[in-house]
């Protein structure tokens, strides 16, 4: 096979680029204040000056102050950095997974990982497990250690259930793993309730006040866990195409199972630890690409990135929009938008069938 | 020099179940050794063990190497696999899914000694080596799927569907090819396609083929030795003529196979 064939072109992954600093561009303008997009860029290029700047001359940078400039450098940007960095970091879980399971329905919210990890990061707050030298690591480390367990579980039910693990095997043990999870989520957050943020920040999502330190975080576990996601696409093919299959042509199905769950359950306990459980989006954008990309995961995987970005932003931007001055919970559209797509989804290959 | 596939003491137990008990036997190069028994009987079990599909004990050499001591990409440039069905349920193309059987010969991000295998043979010799492309292109020619290359796997008959996984598994280019059941719920001229291409497929200078089947007038046609299985132990081994007898036959089948077979032609003539 030629390459570039599988690839996307350079062009298109401009044209990726662009649509996602369009819509960054557009999320940060808008909002409680609207800042014209003239002074946003104006405003973002002083900012990055002054970094340089200060970086090039060892001091302390100047940066633009005003009440503009405060929203913007010190709210508006880190949440949105976060929300498209979440974004990316769950649709690309949500296609690994896909992938792996031969499942177009399986996603974090589905098989309950997503919960499995809020629990972790709730128990983590409520029991006080935190590290000295990282403030925030404790929460993080449990999150990603129940997300691990969670997959861990759900598999292996469903494998002993079911071998051939069916969609409808699968997202059935997913469904009564969160049932219990969130119960037991709740159970937690009403003894410590004291310590514990509200209950809808954990069930339903949100990347309200939201900073630059998460952001980091965010970046790092994308690059070190999605990293790892990319480096095995061709395997995530022949996962697609069935496991047998991929056991034929010589992939090393257990290592490579082991190293996409171990990487899920990464992306997705880190995501939860910082912005909640944010639902839907691992299922949403990567089927909506495959419409557009194919099932190749050459393509499908850096589509998911920046789809999944874009997906993110917008409902973001919708959540604080919307009924303004009240804000949504991202997750509350993320959820509703996502439900009827899974409805849509499992309508049309019940139909295939 | 010795055997392709020797298999030698082998045995399956899942659970509390004995599946296969003390199964040898041995592929020579360009021999098709079939695989014939009542269902339930292991045969199936049997190939899956040689793709180390299931944990087996007993011994497994290919070309005199124990499979268990290879990488799981080594042992899939050896031996190839057609599993009896294939269902599939993202829309790949059919080139897609062809040109996955390339996957143990084309270098991944860490396959470093490949690579360098790879190096050396470029420098080498120039002639010897088979590039990516054209082993899919012959695959796909070979089965006759080159007109519907660039068809969504989703929207292909059974039988072109198992045509695709064939052609993956020729463009997978091993030296030995397992069947199972191949032609399992597909029409006549489906079986006689798929047997004639193995039959001229097996005509390259080291290549074998072991396949598991139901239909004993194909086995008796283009197996050279036959393994009659019963139970998951061996009844019978040896030439095509030697094993496929009416003593043997009524022994596992438990009827008189030759006979109702006989029965069942003389209504054309």
């Amino acid at each position: 096979m030629k390459p570039g064939k599988e690839h996307f072109s350079a062009p298109l992954y401009l044209l990726f680029t662009l649509v996602s600093i369009g819509i960054f561009c557009l999320c940060v303008c808008t909002g409680s204040v609207q800042i014209p997009p003239k002074d946003t860029i104006r405003l973002i290029w002083d900012a990055v000056c002054a970094q340089i700047h200060g970086f090039i001359s060892h001091t302390r940078p100047v940066l633009p102050s005003g009440t503009t400039a405060s929203i913007l450098l010190s709210v508006r940007i880190p949440r949105v950095l976060c929300t498209a960095l979440t974004g990316a970091s769950l649709s690309l879980a949500g296609a690994a997974m896909q992938g792996l399971l031969k499942n177009p329905l399986a996603d974090g919210s589905t098989l309950g990982v997503s919960s499995g990890a809020a629990l972790g990061a709730v128990c983590a707050i409520a029991f006080g497990i935190t590290f000295p030298a990282l403030p925030f690591a404790g929460t993080m480390v449990t999150a990603v250690i129940f997300a691990f367990l969670s997959l861990l579980i759900i598999l292996g039910l469903s494998y002993k259930l079911d071998y051939s693990l069916s969609t409808n095997t699968i997202i059935l043990i997913g469904v009564i793993f969160s049932m219990i999870t969130s119960s037991l989520m709740s159970i937690v957050i009403t003894f410590a309730a004291d310590r514990v943020q509200h209950i809808t920040f954990w069930t339903m999502g949100s990347l309200q006040g939201s900073g630059y330190p998460d952001a980091l975080v965010l970046l790092f576990s994308l690059v070190f866990f999605g990293g790892a996601i990319f480096l095995h696409g061709r395997e995530l093919n022949a996962f697609a195409v069935g496991e047998e299959n991929a056991r034929h042509i010589g992939v090393n199905v257990r290592r490579v199972r082991l190293i996409i769950l171990i990487a899920v359950s990464g992306l997705i306990g880190v995501c939860v630890s910082i912005g909640g459980n944010i639902g839907f989006v691992g299922l949403v954008t990567p089927h909506m690409l495959r419409m557009l990309t194919g099932p190749n995961h050459r393509r499908l995987l850096p589509a998911s990135l920046f789809g999944g970005a874009c997906f993110l932003m917008l409902a973001d931007l919708a959540a604080r929009t919307m009924l303004s001055p009240r804000e949504l919970n991202v997750g509350i559209v993320t959820s509703l938008t996502g439900a009827i797509v899974f409805i849509l989804i499992f309508c049309h290959t019940r139909r295939g069938k | 020099m010795p055997e392709m596939l020797k298999v030698q003491n082998l045995s399956v137990r899942l659970g509390q179940k004995q599946i296969i008990e003390n199964l040898s036997f041995s592929v020579d190069e360009g021999h098709w050794l079939m695989i014939a028994g009542p269902n339930g009987a292991g045969k199936s079990t049997a190939v899956r063990a040689i793709t180390r599909g299931v944990d087996y004990s007993g011994e497994i050499l290919f070309n005199g190497h124990d499979i268990r001591r290879k990488k799981a990409v080594e042992l899939a440039r050896c031996i190839g696999a057609l599993a009896q069905a294939n269902p599939v349920s993202y829309a790949f193309t059919v080139e897609e899914v062809v040109s996955l059987g390339r996957y143990s010969h084309t270098p991944g991000p860490f396959s470093f000694s490949l690579r360098r295998e790879r190096e050396q043979q470029k420098f080498s010799s120039e002639t010897t080596r088979t590039p990516e492309a054209d082993m899919v292109e012959y695959a796909l020619d070979l089965t006759g799927m080159t007109p519907l290359r660039r068809r969504s796997v989703l929207t292909l008959s059974g039988g072109e569907l198992q045509r695709t996984f064939l052609a993956q598994v020729l463009a997978q280019d091993p030296s030995l090819l397992l069947l199972d059941e191949p032609t399992n719920h597909l029409d006549l001229l489906y079986q006689k396609q798929v047997f004639e291409l193995i039959g001229e497929w097996i005509k390259i200078p080291g290549k074998a083929v072991v396949s598991v089947i139901h239909d004993l007038s194909l086995a008796k046609a283009y197996g050279t030795e036959v393994l009659l299985m019963d139970h998951g132990k061996s009844v019978a081994l040896g030439a095509a003529g030697d094993v496929l007898t009416p003593e043997f036959l009524k022994r596992v089948y438990r009827m008189d196979v030759c006979e109702w077979m006989k029965k069942m032609l003389s209504q054309w003539t």
